[in-house]
């Protein structure tokens, strides 16, 4: 069956990119195949386990979840716009780094996403807080004790720069 | 899997996506938030020629409060209608119900209303929308009309809306002044579709609830043994939840497990609605 390419203009982390793609084409397909920004994984394909989490003017959506071309004049952010300003680690990645949050990375960049999206409402997340902030994203190595330091982590490298250290929970050491 | 290939339609007015979805009837299907579409697709579970997505129409991402009614568009999203101080104010049952909808990264995408028309017999706003005596509004070219919920779901993700046809609105019911809401439910996991789950509107001269997971859609009983000020008949509230439901077993839950659930929730849900009724004696 010949397809009716679609046109489709969008931002990726602030770049235009003006496409014309198979209407079909999922937005994380997009993303890593025409875009080549593969920092955007793909795990389940039905929304469930939270690897492929993008944000879309800022809200953390599903990108197996949309078809890349219903996101006509959007701004899409994937976890490689999620640096810092001198092209190192943002916020969110160093704390990932710094508390061990993770292991062989899959579901990394969803949870960098999530997390900075929900950093931005709730800037002081109690461990509860950050289970909730998380509770949508699935890994499979971890067990989540260093996520959820990450994510407080992350709150305090938000807010207060670039002190203190991780601390994992039900400690008051750091690791 | 991926999706099978479709015509993608992007209408940029309401008018339009009434004409493209009138020229192609049948074979066109509705895109909002596609949080149960794309999966269905990708699962090539459906497989429709052409999608009319209609997430670029203005004017439809509307969450509109007066004094009977809280009324909200077809592109409102879960996370929009959640988060409205005034729909809250209005009617807490909208935020209680949504809380249990999925997870926030999906709410962000997935519209109130779209989960009204998917008809999922296990999702929560179909109960709600029974529970509050709402409707839905059916736009097509040439007619408008509007849909009571007892009418509106027909049996597991099926419901009066006809092809050509889009929903514009769902209209919820604010509930008599004094009365208090509920919604509990029980999930395998955070954020699963429930096992079972029910919402409660207890007042000073009716109370009822909807039950979900225990029937082919949503199952609404009046429990008038239930209401504010009276104590309530337990027995009585046993006997008609058990007459309303016919829960069956799949692979989540067995048809007694289901059962068991539905009277553990329903007293649940209406020791909480009752507790948040603000006019009722001490
Ligand atoms: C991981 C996951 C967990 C979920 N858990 C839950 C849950 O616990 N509870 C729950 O209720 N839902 C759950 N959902 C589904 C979610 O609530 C969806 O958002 C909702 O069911 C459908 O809304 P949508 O806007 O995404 O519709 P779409 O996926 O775009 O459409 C669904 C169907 O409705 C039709 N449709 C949609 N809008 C209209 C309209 N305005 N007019 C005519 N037809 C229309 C479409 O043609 C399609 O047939 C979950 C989804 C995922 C991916
Ligand atoms: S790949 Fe999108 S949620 Fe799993
Ligand atoms: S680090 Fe391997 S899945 Fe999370």
């Amino acid at each position: 069956m010949s397809v009716d390419l679609v046109r489709v203009s969008f931002t990726v982390n602030g770049s235009p990119y003006d496409l014309e793609l198979d209407p079909r084409r999922l937005l994380s397909d997009a993303l890593r195949h025409d875009l080549r920004l593969t920092g955007t994984h793909v795990g389940c394909e039905h929304g469930v386990c939270g690897a492929c989490t993008i944000l879309v003017d800022d809200a953390p959506m599903r990108s197996c979840l949309i078809f890349a071309v219903s996101l006509d004049g959007a701004a899409i952010t994937t976890t490689e716009g999620l640096q810092s300003s001198d092209g190192g680690m943002g916020p969110v990645q160093r704390a990932f780094h710094e508390c061990h949050a993770l292991q062989c990375g899959f579901c990394t960049p969803g949870f960098v996403t999530t997390v900075t999206a929900y950093l931005r409402d709730h800037p002081s997340p109690s461990p509860e807080d950050a289970r909730e902030a998380i509770a949508g994203n699935l890994c499979r190595c971890t067990g989540y004790q260093n996520i959820v330091a990450a994510v407080q982590r992350a709150a305090d490298l938000v807010t207060e720069g670039a002190t203190g250290a991780c601390v994992a929970p039900g400690t008051e050491e750091p690791t | 899997m991926k999706p099978a290939p479709f015509t993608y339609h992007r209408p940029r007015g309401l008018d339009e996506a009434l004409e493209v979805l009138a020229a192609l009837g049948e074979a066109g299907k509705v895109l909002a938030g596609g949080q149960s579409l794309v999966p269905l697709m990708s699962m090539r579970l459906s497989a429709p020629a052409h999608l009319v997505d209609v997430n670029h129409v203005p004017g439809l991402a509307t969450v509109h409060v007066d004094e009977h009614v809280v009324r909200i568009g077809a592109l409102a999203r879960h996370s929009q209608v959640e988060h409205d101080a005034a729909a809250y104010d209005a009617l807490p049952l909208l935020r209680q119900a949504l809380r249990h909808v999925a997870h926030p990264t999906i709410r962000n995408r997935g519209t109130t209303v779209g989960s009204l028309v998917h008809g999922d017999p296990a999702a929560e706003l179909p109960a709600v929308l029974l529970l509050l005596d709402g409707s839905v509004t059916l736009r097509s070219a040439e007619r408008a009309r509007e849909v009571e919920a007892a009418s509106f779901f027909i049996g597991p993700m099926e419901t009066a809306l006809r092809p050509g046809e889009l929903a514009v609105a769902a209209t919820f019911r604010r509930p008599a002044t004094g009365s208090g809401t509920a919604f509990v439910e029980v999930t395998r996991r955070h954020g699963d579709y429930a096992v079972c789950g029910v919402g409660a509107v207890v007042g000073a001269s009716s109370a009822r609830v909807a039950l979900l997971g225990v029937g082919p859609g949503p199952v609404l009983v009046d429990l008038p043994d239930a209401v504010r000020d009276e104590p309530l008949d337990d027995e009585r509230v046993h006997a008609l939840v058990e007459e309303a439901i016919d829960p069956e077993a799949d692979i989540h839950a067995s048809a007694d497990y289901r059962r068991h659930l539905a009277h553990v929730l329903v007293r649940r849900a209406l020791a909480e609605a009752h507790h948040r009724a603000p006019g009722r004696a001490a």
